[in-house]
C-alpha cells in the first residue's frame, strides 16, 4: 500500500500559522514536515531605535506569551548597559511572569489542547450523577454537584440542538481515538467553561503592575508601578491584597481543577506515553531569578542540558555552541547551504524557492519553511516544560522530583514515559502547580521588603543615554518562557540599537531538517511510533503538535527592507 | 463564584424568550438597553430598534480571520466580561470560523468556513485581526496554502460589515513600522466596498470589540466613526481630557523620572513620555481587564497605541511629546518648555499645543521621523 499524503493547514488552536505535512501508511506516520508560513520582520524594525523602547516592539512578537519577550528584551538591554534592577522590580517581574505561565498553561490545556482528548458530543450522553461522583473522588473543588453538571450538559445540549455548532463545527467527534467515558468528557467540558472565566480573573495581576493585559507595560531598569502604601494611585495595600487573592485563586484552581483533570484524563491515554517522543536532547535556560538575575544558581527552575535522554547527567549550557542551519529553509548562505553557521558569524539571504501560491504540497521539496534550524553542538534540542522538568529532575530539584515521582506512580508508568506526547502535557501541568505555589513565596518576599521600608522599583542611574558606554554595548537577555528557552541579543551604539536578534522556543521546536538531515522536535515526534488512523481526520497529529504548545509568530526570523534575513547574532 | 450560563439561545426562541429563560425580564433588558444606548450616545430614539431586535431568532454568524498578527487581539477578546467570551460564543453569536478556538483543523475548518460563508452570504460579520503583507506576492502570510490577501478578499465578499480589530488590521501596526519589511497594510487598504470599523489599539480593550458587535446586532448598523474609522463611542475622547492625573498636569505636578517622589504620589507622566495628550482611546473610561486598572493608572506613560503609525510617530516612547518622532516641531518645544515654568498656565498652553500637533498629524498621515534623544530640552528636571 502506498503512503497517503496528508496536509494539515491551518493547524488550529495555536498561536500563529503552522502547516504540517505527513505521509501515513497502515495507520502510522512514516514521514513529517513542519512549515512556518508567516513572517513579520520585527527585529530589523528595531534597528536605529531607542533601546528603552525595544521591550514594547518585541513584546508584540506574541500576544499569547505577552510577557516573555518584553522581559527578555529588558534583560538584554540591562545586560548591555550594566543596569542592575532593584530586588522589588525583579520580584514583580517574577509575579507577572509566574502568572503568565499559570494562566497560559491552563488556557493551553483547556482551550487549545483539551479538544484533542475530550469529545464534546459524547458529554451529551453522560450521567451527571456519575460525573459528580468522579469529580468528588479526585478533587475538593466546590462546583461538583450533579445539579451543576446537569446544567452544563443542558447548556451544551441546547447549543448542539440549535444546529449552529460554531467553533465545534466539523470537529472529529466520535473519532475512535477518543477514549474518555461520557462522564469524564462532561467534567472536562464544564471546566473548559470555568477556565474561561478563571483566566479573565487571575490575569488582572498583570493589569495591576503593568496597566493591561495583553501587552502589559514594562520598563528598562525596573518597573513603572511605584509603591506607596499611603497613596491612591500607586501599589498600595488595596492592590496588593487583590494580587494576593488572585494568587490564592490561581493556586486553588490549578491544584483542584487543572492538575486533577490532567491526571484523570491521562489515565485513559496511557498509550500516549510511548508515542511522539522524538528528539530527546533538552535545553533549559532556567527561570525565575530569586537573587540577582546574573546569579544562575538562584533560579527557581534550573538551567542545563540533557543529552540523549540520559537523566543521570546535566550538562552546563554554553551559548557559543549554538549554530543555525538553512538546509531546508528559504534562505541561502555564501558558503553553501549544507554548512551550519554560528549565529554570530551568520549570514542569511532570503531566497523563496517554494511554489507560487496557492500551494498544494511542500513535502518532497528541499526547502519548505521560513523557520531556520538552530542546533546546539550539532544537535536538535527540545525546549519547553518537559525540558525544564527533566533538567530539574536530573539536577535534584526536590519539588520537581516529588511531582514527577507522584505522577509516574499514579499512572503506574516508568520514567521512560516522560519522553512522549503525554510526557510533555504532564510536564506542563506539573510546573504549573509548582509555579502557582511559588508565586506565594515571591509575593511574601515582596511584602517583607516593603514592610522593611524598601519600596524602590526602578534604577535611575543609567536611564539617560548620556550615562551609557561610549563604545558598542552588547547584551544577552535569556529567559525560559512557557514554551521554552528564549534569547534576545542586542547591540547598542550612540544611544541606538544597531542589531537585535531573537532565538525563540518555537524556532527550536519547529525547526526543519538540518544539514545532516536531522529533523526538528515537531517532525521527529510525529514519526516516533505515531498513529494516524484516519488521514482525513488528523486528530493524532493535533495531539502531538499541541503537546508542544506551538507559538509560531515567536518563531520567525527577521527580514530587512529588501527581504533579506538579518544575520548577525551575538552569543555570549 | 463561577456560574456558567446554562441557557443558550436556540433556533426557536426570540431574543426576548431567550433572555426570559436566563432570568432576565423584558423590563430589565429594556433598562439595560437604555443604559447601553446612553453609553453609545444613541439616546431615547434607540428604543424602537431595541424592540425589533427582541424579535430576532437566530444567532448571527461571525467569521474571524487571523492574518499577520500576534494573537494578542484574540486574547484581549477572551478577557471580555459583558458578555463573557463563553456567553458570546455559546449564546450571542455563532462563531463559525476561528483559528484560535476551532475544534477541527486543516480541511475540516476550511470547509466549515466555506459552508458558513455561503449559507450566510451578505449577512455575516467578518472580524479580522492582523495585517496583510503585500510584498513578494503575499507569501509572508500563508494559510491553507493561500495568501492572507486572497483569504481576506474572499471573506469580505459576503460580509455585511467588517470589524478590523487591533492596530494590525487597522493600519499594519508593528510589522508596518519603519521600514515595513513585508509590506504590511490594514484591511481598509485592501477592501474598499464594505463598511469597516477600526477597533484601534495594540491590542484594543476586548470590551470595545464586544460592545461594537452588540451595537451592530442591536441596531443593525455600525456605530458612527471618527476620521480614522474608529467608533466614536469608544474613541471620541482624548485620554488627556479624561485622565485622573489631569489635575496634576494642570497644577504643573510632574513625574521627572520613574519611581521619584512624584511617581509615588501618582502625579502626571507627561514629562516621562506620556502620549495621552495626543491619543484618543477609551482606556481611562473603560479601563482594562474588568476595570482593574489601565496603563497610566499603573504608573507607565501611554504609548499612544490607538493612533495610526504610533510606532513611528510616538517614539521614542519615553520622549516628551513635542520631542518624539511625529511631533518634531521646535516651536512647540519652546512653547511647552516656557509654559512648564509657570505652573498652572502650563496645562492650557501645552494642551493647546498638543492638540494642534495632533490635528496637523491627522491631516498629514505620515510625518518624517525625527531622531531626537529623549530627555533633551527638559526644563526644570531636578534629576537631569
Amino acid at each position: 500500500m502506498a503512503a497517503t499524503k496528508v496536509v494539515v493547514d491551518p493547524i488550529t488552536r495555536i498561536e500563529g500559522h503552522l502547516r504540517i505535512e505527513a505521509q501515513a501508511e497502515n495507520g502510522k506516520i512514516t514521514n513529517a514536515w513542519a512549515s512556518s508560513t508567516q513572517f513579520r520582520g520585527i527585529e530589523v524594525i528595531m534597528e536605529g531605535r531607542d533601546p528603552r523602547d525595544a521591550w514594547a516592539f518585541t513584546q508584540r512578537i506574541c500576544g499569547v506569551c505577552t510577557v516573555v519577550h518584553a522581559v527578555a528584551s529588558c534583560r538584554a538591554v540591562e545586560d548591555a548597559l550594566g543596569i542592575k534592577i532593584p530586588p522589588n522590580a525583579n520580584l514583580i517581574r517574577n509575579l507577572i511572569h509566574g502568572m503568565q505561565f499559570v494562566q497560559d498553561h491552563v488556557i493551553h490545556f483547556y482551550h487549545l489542547h483539551a479538544l484533542d482528548w475530550v469529545d464534546v458530543v459524547s458529554a451529551l450522553k453522560a450521567d451527571p450523577e456519575g460525573t459528580a461522583r468522579i469529580a468528588k473522588s479526585i478533587s475538593p473543588w466546590p462546583n461538583n454537584s450533579a445539579t451543576y453538571f446537569a446544567e452544563v450538559q443542558n447548556r451544551v445540549k441546547k447549543f448542539v440542538g440549535s444546529g449552529q455548532l460554531g467553533i465545534f463545527t466539523n470537529g472529529y467527534w466520535g473519532h475512535p481515538a477518543y477514549k474518555l467515558p461520557p462522564e469524564v468528557n462532561l467534567l472536562a467540558v464544564a471546566h473548559y467553561l470555568e477556565a474561561l472565566d478563571w483566566q479573565r480573573d487571575v490575569i488582572r495581576l498583570h493589569t495591576i503592575f503593568g496597566g493591561k493585559n495583553p501587552h502589559p507595560n514594562f520598563l528598562v531598569g525596573g518597573m513603572a508601578s511605584a509603591i506607596n502604601l499611603n497613596d491612591t494611585a500607586t501599589i498600595n495595600a488595596e492592590r496588593l491584597t487583590d494580587v494576593k487573592d488572585m494568587i490564592v485563586r490561581s493556586r486553588r484552581f490549578v491544584e483542584q481543577v487543572y492538575w486533577p483533570d490532567l491526571v484523570a484524563i491521562a489515565g485513559f491515554y496511557k498509550d500516549w506515553a510511548s508515542i511522539g517522543g522524538g528528539v530527546n536532547n533538552f535545553l533549559s535556560y532556567g527561570e525565575f531569578p530569586e537573587g540577582d538575575v546574573g546569579d544562575v544558581d538562584k533560579l527557581y527552575l534550573p538551567r542545563g542540558i540533557i543529552l540523549g535522554g540520559d537523566l543521570t547527567k546535566v550538562h552546563p549550557f554554553d551559548p557559543k555552541m549554538i549554530e543555525e542551519y538553512i538546509n531546508s529553509s528559504w534562505y541561502e548562505y555564501s558558503v553553501g547551504d549544507a554548512k551550519g553557521l554560528h549565529p554570530y558569524d551568520g549570514e542569511t539571504k532570503a531566497k523563496y524557492t517554494g511554489p507560487p501560491p496557492p500551494w498544494e504540497y511542500l513535502q518532497g521539496l528541499p526547502k519548505y519553511t521560513w523557520m531556520k534550524s538552530p542546533r546546539y553542538d550539532g544537535r536538535a534540542m527540545q525546549v519547553g516544560p518537559l525540558a525544564r522538568a527533566l533538567v530539574g529532575f536530573a539536577s535534584g530539584h526536590e519539588e520537581i522530583r516529588e511531582m514527577v515521582k507522584a505522577v509516574l506512580d499514579t499512572l503506574q508508568v516508568g520514567p521512560a514515559a516522560l519522553f512522549s506526547t503525554l510526557g510533555r502535557t504532564a510536564a506542563r501541568g506539573l510546573e504549573t502547580v509548582l509555579l502557582a505555589r511559588r508565586m506565594e513565596t515571591w509575593y511574601g518576599m515582596l511584602v517583607d521588603r516593603i514592610r522593611g521600608g524598601d519600596t524602590k522599583t526602578f534604577t535611575k542611574e543609567k536611564w539617560e543615554p548620556s550615562s551609557w558606554p561610549k563604545e558598542e554595548a552588547r547584551g544577552f537577555g535569556w529567559l525560559d518562557a512557557p514554551r521554552g528557552a528564549l534569547g534576545h541579543w542586542v547591540r547598542i551604539k550612540d544611544g541606538k540599537i544597531t542589531k537585535y536578534q531573537c532565538v525563540v522556543p518555537s524556532t527550536w521546536n519547529c525547526s526543519p531538517r538540518d544539514g545532516q538531515g536531522q529533523m526538528g522536535p515537531y517532525e521527529a515526534s510525529l514519526v516516533d511510533n505515531h498513529p494516524l488512523v484516519r488521514p482525513d481526520q488528523p486528530l493524532e497529529i493535533l495531539r502531538t503538535i499541541h503537546s508542544f504548545d506551538p507559538c509560531m509568530s515567536c518563531g520567525v526570523h527577521v527580514l530587512d527592507a529588501t527581504g533579506n534575513l538579518v544575520t548577525e547574532v551575538k552569543v555570549q | 463564584m463561577f456560574y456558567p450560563t446554562s441557557h443558550p439561545w436556540t433556533d426557536d426562541q426570540t431574543l426576548a424568550e431567550h433572555l426570559e429563560s436566563r432570568g432576565i425580564s423584558r423590563r430589565d433588558f429594556v433598562a439595560f438597553c437604555a443604559q447601553i444606548s446612553a453609553v453609545l450616545g444613541l439616546g431615547e430614539l434607540a428604543s424602537p430598534r431595541v424592540a425589533a431586535a427582541l424579535q430576532a431568532v437566530k444567532r448571527p454568524t461571525v467569521i474571524w480571520l487571523q492574518l499577520q498578527e500576534c494573537t494578542g487581539c484574540v486574547e484581549s477578546v477572551l478577557r471580555t466580561a459583558e458578555p463573557t467570551i463563553g456567553d458570546l460564543v455559546l449564546d450571542v453569536v455563532s462563531l463559525d470560523y476561528s483559528h484560535a478556538l476551532m475544534a477541527g483543523a486543516g480541511h475540516a475548518v476550511e470547509a466549515a468556513k466555506q459552508d458558513s460563508m455561503k449559507a450566510n452570504f451578505g449577512k455575516y460579520v467578518l472580524v479580522v485581526t492582523g495585517s496583510v503583507p503585500l510584498n513578494e506576492g503575499g507569501i509572508y502570510t500563508m494559510i491553507g496554502g493561500r495568501t492572507a490577501k486572497e483569504l481576506l478578499e474572499e471573506a469580505a465578499k459576503g460580509a455585511a460589515a467588517i470589524l478590523a480589530v487591533g492596530a494590525c488590521a487597522h493600519w499594519g501596526s508593528v510589522q508596518a513600522a519603519r521600514p515595513n519589511p513585508t509590506g504590511a497594510v490594514g484591511v481598509q487598504d485592501i477592501i474598499k466596498d464594505k463598511p469597516i470599523v477600526n477597533i484601534a489599539g495594540c491590542p484594543p480593550i476586548g470590551d470595545v470589540v464586544t460592545a461594537t458587535v452588540v451595537h451592530f446586532l442591536t441596531f443593525g448598523r455600525l456605530p458612527d466613526l471618527d476620521p480614522v474609522g474608529r467608533p466614536l463611542f469608544a474613541y471620541g475622547a482624548r485620554i488627556h481630557d479624561q485622565c485622573p492625573r489631569r489635575a496634576n498636569f494642570d497644577a504643573g505636578q510632574f513625574v521627572q523620572v520613574f519611581d521619584d517622589e512624584a511617581a509615588r504620589k501618582g502625579w502626571c507622566l507627561y514629562e516621562v513620555g506620556c502620549k495621552g495628550p495626543a491619543t484618543f482611546s477609551p482606556c481611562p473610561i473603560f479601563q482594562w481587564n474588568t476595570r482593574t486598572s489601565w496603563p497610566i493608572g499603573a504608573g507607565h506613560p501611554c504609548i499612544g497605541c490607538t493612533e495610526p503609525q504610533f510606532w513611528d510617530t510616538m517614539t521614542p516612547f519615553y520622549g516628551r511629546l513635542p520631542d518624539v518622532g511625529g511631533f518634531g516641531i521646535e516651536k512647540n518645544v519652546d512653547l511647552i518648555g516656557a509654559a512648564l515654568a509657570v505652573g498652572a498656565t502650563a496645562g492650557v498652553v501645552a494642551h493647546a499645543a498638543a492638540t494642534g500637533v495632533h490635528q496637523m498629524r491627522e491631516r498629514k498621515r505620515q510625518l518624517p521621523v525625527v531622531d531626537q534623544p529623549p530627555g533633551a530640552n527638559r526644563p526644570g528636571n531636578p534629576n537631569a
